[in-house]
């Protein structure tokens, strides 16, 4: 069986990260595994981790009363998800839903946030990683905002 | 004398085999329904009618009896069998009524017009189609090209981004591809619904991961122009020459001959230089604003 070390450093998350912050991400990791429609987390709990997902499918979703429920996004083999363990008040704002069987590793925020306040580069390397994720969802949802399949032919 | 609605089908019957140019009455032989508000009719044309001898990223200009017309890309058909088949959105006047046409149904047909996508120049590397809503439509035919000498070309990936899941076109066909293991389709909706178990993202972000070898991939892009924009900018991004992506332009056409130049982009006339053309052409040109 791999080591979670092994496992990081060949996602696509770590890639390029130096091997000694890889061991530091990986000791405040576990792995884990969710059953099909299994939560992995739910809006308002306190977000004290991350997920670093190997094989599988998450739902991210939200409930309101008119739209019941919808799925915002979802995230796949090689994504990350969950970036509320970063920032203040560290609590879930959707819910995250194993779509099929799913495999990740768990990381403690808590952990890796003391890990990123003792070694700024670290703390640098790894935000950097987040801010092109959080980009990158900031460009879909505007694009999903723009709606552009229901968009005319410029005349 | 002839009606005006009249001519078409007396110039029809005077010149079976008309050119391009002329409005022929052609005949709907069925009718399928994609989705909630858009269909693929399958037109019977005589034989040789110039619009059986279309290739794939083409459009034909269809009219029903008594109204304006509207560019229509060809999604399919069997030509060796004497129709061909375009896939209509319901979003105005004209579509609307395209859309509620019945088999047996007359309208007018002048076509094929325009470029194309030329897939046979990616025999030998990888194929990438992306298409976003309607754009799989005109894609279609050329995943269909593709598919019929499939040994000629390495990875084929369709990826296919759509409102919502049930905004999917050609379901069944698509169920077929999804089981082919030389074939990658991946099919991502902008929203869905708690139960949907497939994917929920935009279309783009399918492009960082497929499996294509930048350097020798060959790629279609058909969808709404911002669609096309972002995705024509990350493949590049990844790798794929600009002269190696090539997009479908839409915009309002009359003539569709490259007469009247209501189709005007740039230098271009869309009508005539496209609807196909490279990203290396398109960008300068999408990225102009009009006022
Ligand atoms: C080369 C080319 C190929 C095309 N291929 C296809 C095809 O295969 N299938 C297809 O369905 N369409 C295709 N189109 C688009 C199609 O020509 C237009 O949807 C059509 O001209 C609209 O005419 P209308 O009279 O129905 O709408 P209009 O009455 O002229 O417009 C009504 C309203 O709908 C809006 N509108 C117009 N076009 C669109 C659109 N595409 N989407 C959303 N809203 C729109 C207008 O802005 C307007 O507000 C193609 C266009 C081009 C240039
Ligand atoms: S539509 Fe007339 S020039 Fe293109």
């Amino acid at each position: 069986m791999q080591t979670i070390e092994a496992v990081l450093a060949e996602h696509p998350f770590f890639r390029d990260l130096e091997p000694q912050w890889v061991e530091l991400v990986a000791g405040c990791g576990r792995i884990v595994h969710f059953r099909p429609g299994e939560d992995v987390f739910r809006e308002g709990e306190p977000a004290d981790r991350f997920y670093v997902l190997r094989h599988g499918s998450v739902a991210v979703q939200i409930y309101g009363p008119a739209t019941g429920g919808v799925t915002i996004e979802t995230a796949h083999d090689g994504d990350v998800l969950g970036w509320s363990w970063l920032f203040p008040p560290y609590r879930w704002t959707f819910d995250a839903r194993a779509v099929i069987d799913t495999s990740a590793i768990a990381l403690d925020g808590t952990c890796l946030r003391g890990k990123c306040d003792a070694d700024p580069a670290f703390g640098y390397a790894m935000m950097k990683r987040f801010a092109e994720i959080m980009q990158r969802r900031l460009l879909a949802t505007r694009l999903r905002l723009l709606d552009v399949y229901s968009h005319g032919v410029p005349r | 004398m002839a009606s005006l609605a009249e001519l078409p089908r007396a110039a029809a019957a005077a010149a079976p085999a008309a050119g391009p140019l002329v409005p022929r009455v052609v005949r709907v032989e069925r009718v399928h329904r994609e989705t909630r508000d858009t269909v693929t009719l399958a037109l019977r044309l005589p034989p040789g009618d110039p619009a059986l001898e279309y290739r794939p990223g083409q459009f034909d200009m269809l009219g029903p009896l008594g109204t304006g017309e509207v560019p229509i890309s060809v999604s399919g058909g069997a030509p060796a069998a004497g129709t061909v088949e375009h896939t209509v959105r319901d979003v105005g006047g004209v579509t609307r009524l395209l859309c509620g046409l019945r088999p047996g149904d007359e309208l007018l047909l002048r076509g094929p017009y325009g470029t194309a996508w030329d897939a046979e120049d990616g025999v030998g590397g990888d194929v990438v189609l992306v298409a976003g809503g309607i754009g799989l439509a005109p894609l279609r035919p050329a995943l269909l090209q593709v598919l019929a000498a499939r040994d000629r070309y390495r990875n084929v990936v369709l990826l296919y981004g759509t409102r919502t899941p049930r905004d999917l076109l050609f379901s069944r066909e698509l169920d077929r591809l999804r089981r082919r293991r030389d074939v990658v389709l991946e099919h991502t909706a902008d929203y869905a619904e708690a139960g949907w178990r497939g994917r929920v993202g935009v279309v783009t972000d399918l492009v960082g991961r497929a499996p294509f070898d930048p350097g020798t991939t060959l790629a279609l892009v058909c969808g709404p122009e911002v669609m096309m924009r972002l995705t024509a900018t990350a493949l590049v991004d990844r790798g794929v020459p600009a002269s190696r992506v090539r997009v479908s332009l839409e915009r309002a056409m009359l003539c569709g001959v490259g007469l009247c130049g209501h189709c005007q982009l740039g230098p271009l006339f869309v009508c005539t230089d496209g609807p196909v053309v490279s990203w290396d052409t398109a960008a300068p040109l999408l990225v102009i604003r009009e006022r």
